[in-house]
C-alpha cells in the first residue's frame, strides 16, 4: 500500500503521523506554502484524506481530489467535513466513536465539581497562604442537582449515568425524544435550561446546533445555573457567555473547547467562577492511541476491500 | 468527633448532639472531585490556561480514565459509603479496608491497608481519626500503592503520614495526591506548591452553602428541642427527620433523668 496519497490536512498524534508514513505515501498539508502546488503536483495520486477535529475535508478541496475515495476523521465530531459532498460523490467517511466516551463524561463531572466546588480556586487559595488567614467561604452542593444534557448520544448517556451515582436528577433536549429513555425530555434548550441547575453540552455541532446556547438560554439557566462545555466552542456563542459571566447573569461555567482555539477569551481569566481546560477531553495517551488505531483500521480496512470499522458514510 | 472529650461530658452529664452523616455527600462530592481533578489535571490545565492562552495540555503520565480503575475506600462508614457508589457509576472496581468487615457490601474487603493499596490504583482516605487510625497511610502503604497510584485524603490529616507522603510525590513513589486536610492545618508543607500531581484544598469537603443551612437547623432545633421542650420528649420528635440523619451522641445526665436516644 506504500503507493496510495494520504493528505494529511493538520497535525496530529505522532504516533498516527508515523504510522501513515510507513503504510501510505503521505503528504502533509503544511510542507506545502500553497495548496494549488500539492494540488497540481500530486492529487491525483490522493486517494485518502486524515483530519482531525479541527481540519477536514470541505467541499473545494473534495472537489479537488479526483481520486479521492476515504475520508478518516482522527476525533468524534466531523463538522470539519462536507458530509453531504462526500455522500453525493460515493466517498466514505469514517470517525473515532467510542474510545473518548467514558473519558469525556469523566470530565464532564469533573468540570462540574471543579466548578460548584470551587475546586481549582481552593487549590490556589491554599497554594497563595490565604488559608493562614481564614477559610475559603461555602460552596454550591452538587449532589442532588439538576443536570440538564443537550444531546443524549453515547456522551450524554454516559454523563447521565455518572450524575445518577450523585442522586441528581437528569433531563435533556434531543432532536427528537428518545422513547426508551426515562429522563425526563424538554422539547427546546430554553426549557430545559429553565428547568435544571447544570446544563452539558453533549451534541454533535451541525448547522442547527451552531450557537444553540444562546443569550436566550443562558438568561434561562440565571445567576445560579451552571453551563458546561465538552462539545465544541462553537456550541456556545462565546461573546455573550463573557458578557453574561461579567455581568452575573450565569453562576457559572466549566469549558473544555472554545469557538477559536487555542484563543481562550481573556475577559474570563480573572473570574474565579469560570474553569478553563485546553479541550483535554481526548488527550489521553490511550486514548490517542485508540482514536489513532480506529484511523489506520479504517483505512486499511477501506484498500483491503474490507467493511469499514466506523462508517459515518 | 474528635475534637470533644466526650468521657469528660459524661462525667459532667454535658449532652452532645453530632450532624453525623449528615454532610457526608459533600464530602464524597469533594474526593470525587479531587480524584478526577488529580487524574485529569484539571486544576494543573486551569492554571496554565490562565498564564498562557494558546496552551496545549499537559501531558498524562497516566491513563487518567476513571472505568476499570481499582479505587480502595480506608474507612468505609457513611462516607465511604457515599463514595463507593459514586465510583461504581464510573464502573470504577471499588474495594475497601475497615475495622471489620461489613456484610452486605458488594465491594471485596481486605483486613490490612498494605494489602489494600497493593491491589488498588487509587486509595481514598476516609476513617474517622484515632489513636489506631492516626498515619494509617504510612510508607510501606504508599510504595505498596505504587508510582502511578493516587492518593485523596477527606479524613484528617492526621491519617496520613504527611512528611512521608511528601517524600514520595517528590521522589515519584506515587502518582498524584489530592488532599483536603492537613497535619498542621492551616500549613501545608512548601514542597506540594510546586507540584501539578497535587490538588489541595483548605478542608472545605463539607462546606457547602446547602450544608451549612442544614447544620444551622438542626442546632437550634436540638437547642430548641433541650432547653424549650420536654427533655423526657426523644429529640427525634422534634427534629424532622426527612431533612437529615442525625446521629445523636446523648448522653446520660449524671443526676439520673433519662437519656434520649
Amino acid at each position: 500500500m506504500g503507493s496510495i496519497g494520504v493528505l494529511l490536512v493538520g497535525r496530529v498524534f505522532p504516533y498516527l503521523e508515523q504510522e501513515l508514513d510507513k503504510r501510505y505515501k503521505l503528504f502533509r498539508l503544511w510542507d506545502y506554502p500553497q495548496k494549488a502546488q500539492l494540488l497540481s503536483q500530486h492529487a491525483a495520486s490522493i486517494r485518502a484524506v486524515v483530519g482531525h477535529a479541527g481540519a477536514g475535508a470541505d467541499a473545494d478541496l473534495i472537489d479537488e481530489l479526483p481520486k479521492l475515495e476515504i475520508v478518516s476523521s482522527f476525533s468524534v465530531g466531523v463538522d470539519m467535513i462536507d458530509l453531504e459532498k462526500c455522500k453525493a460523490k460515493g466517498i466514505r467517511v469514517t470517525n473515532t466513536p467510542d474510545v473518548l466516551t467514558d473519558e469525556v463524561a469523566d470530565l464532564a463531572i469533573g468540570l462540574t465539581l471543579a466548578l460548584l466546588r470551587r475546586i481549582c480556586e481552593c487549590d490556589r487559595y491554599v497554594r497563595s497562604g490565604k488559608w493562614k488567614k481564614g477559610d475559603y467561604k461555602l460552596t454550591t452542593k452538587f449532589s442532588g442537582k439538576t443536570v440538564g444534557i443537550v444531546g443524549l448520544g453515547r456522551i450524554g448517556q454516559a454523563i447521565a449515568k455518572r450524575a445518577e451515582g450523585f442522586n441528581c436528577s437528569i433531563c435533556y433536549y434531543s432532536r427528537t425524544e428518545k422513547r426508551d429513555s426515562n429522563y425526563k425530555y424538554y422539547p427546546s434548550v430554553v426549557e430545559l435550561a429553565s428547568n435544571c441547575d447544570i446544563l452539558v453540552v453533549a451534541c454533535p455541532l451541525t448547522e442547527e446546533t451552531h450557537h444553540i446556547i444562546n443569550r436566550e438560554v443562558i438568561n434561562a439557566l440565571g445567576p445560579k445555573g451552571f453551563l458546561i462545555n465538552i462539545g465544541r466552542g462553537k456550541h456556545v456563542d462565546e461573546a455573550e457567555l463573557v458578557s453574561a459571566l461579567q455581568e452575573g447573569r450565569l453562576g457559572g461555567a466549566g469549558l473544555d473547547v472554545f469557538e477559536d482555539e487555542p484563543a481562550v477569551p481573556e475577559e474570563l481569566f480573572g473570574l474565579e467562577n469560570v474553569v478553563l481546560l485546553p479541550h483535554v477531553g481526548s488527550a489521553t495517551l490511550e486514548t490517542r492511541t485508540d482514536m489513532a488505531d480506529l484511523v489506520l483500521g479504517n483505512l486499511e480496512a477501506h484498500f483491503l476491500g474490507k467493511p469499514l470499522l466506523t462508517p459515518l458514510v | 468527633m474528635d475534637h470533644i472529650d466526650l468521657s469528660e461530658c459524661r462525667r459532667r452529664g454535658i449532652q452532645v448532639v453530632s450532624i453525623g452523616s449528615l454532610a457526608a455527600d459533600d464530602v464524597a462530592d469533594m474526593a470525587i472531585g479531587l480524584l478526577i481533578d488529580v487524574l485529569y489535571k484539571i486544576s494543573a490545565n486551569n492554571r496554565r490556561v490562565r498564564k498562557c492562552v494558546a496552551s496545549k495540555p499537559l501531558n498524562f503520565t497516566m491513563a487518567p480514565k476513571l472505568g476499570g480503575k481499582r479505587v480502595g475506600i480506608v474507612g468505609l462508614g457513611s462516607i465511604g459509603g457515599e463514595v463507593g457508589k459514586r465510583l461504581e457509576a464510573f464502573d470504577c472496581k471499588v474495594m475497601y479496608h475497615s475495622r471489620n468487615e461489613k456484610p452486605f457490601v458488594p465491594y471485596h474487603y481486605y483486613s490490612n491497608v498494605v494489602d489494600l493499596a497493593t491491589n488498588c490504583d487509587a486509595l481514598v482516605v476516609c476513617c474517622p481519626l484515632t489513636k489506631q487510625t492516626r498515619h494509617i497511610i504510612n510508607r510501606e502503604v504508599m510504595l505498596a500503592l505504587g508510582k502511578d497510584g493516587v492518593i485523596v485524603n477527606v479524613g484528617r490529616g492526621p491519617l496520613i503520614d504527611e512528611k512521608e507522603l511528601v517524600h514520595c510525590l517528590m521522589e515519584g513513589e506515587i502518582g498524584g495526591a489530592g488532599l483536603d486536610v492537613f497535619e498542621n492545618e492551616p500549613s501545608v508543607p512548601n514542597e506540594l506548591f510546586a507540584l501539578d500531581n497535587v490538588v489541595l484544598s483548605p478542608h472545605a469537603g463539607a462546606h457547602t452553602k446547602e450544608s451549612c443551612q442544614v447544620k444551622c437547623d438542626l442546632v437550634a432545633a436540638s437547642l430548641e428541642a433541650f432547653f424549650v421542650s420536654n427533655p423526657r420528649i426523644s429529640v427525634q420528635n422534634v427534629i424532622d427527620e426527612r431533612h437529615f440523619y442525625p446521629t445523636f451522641e446523648c448522653l446520660p445526665a449524671s443526676s439520673g433523668e433519662p437519656a434520649y436516644a
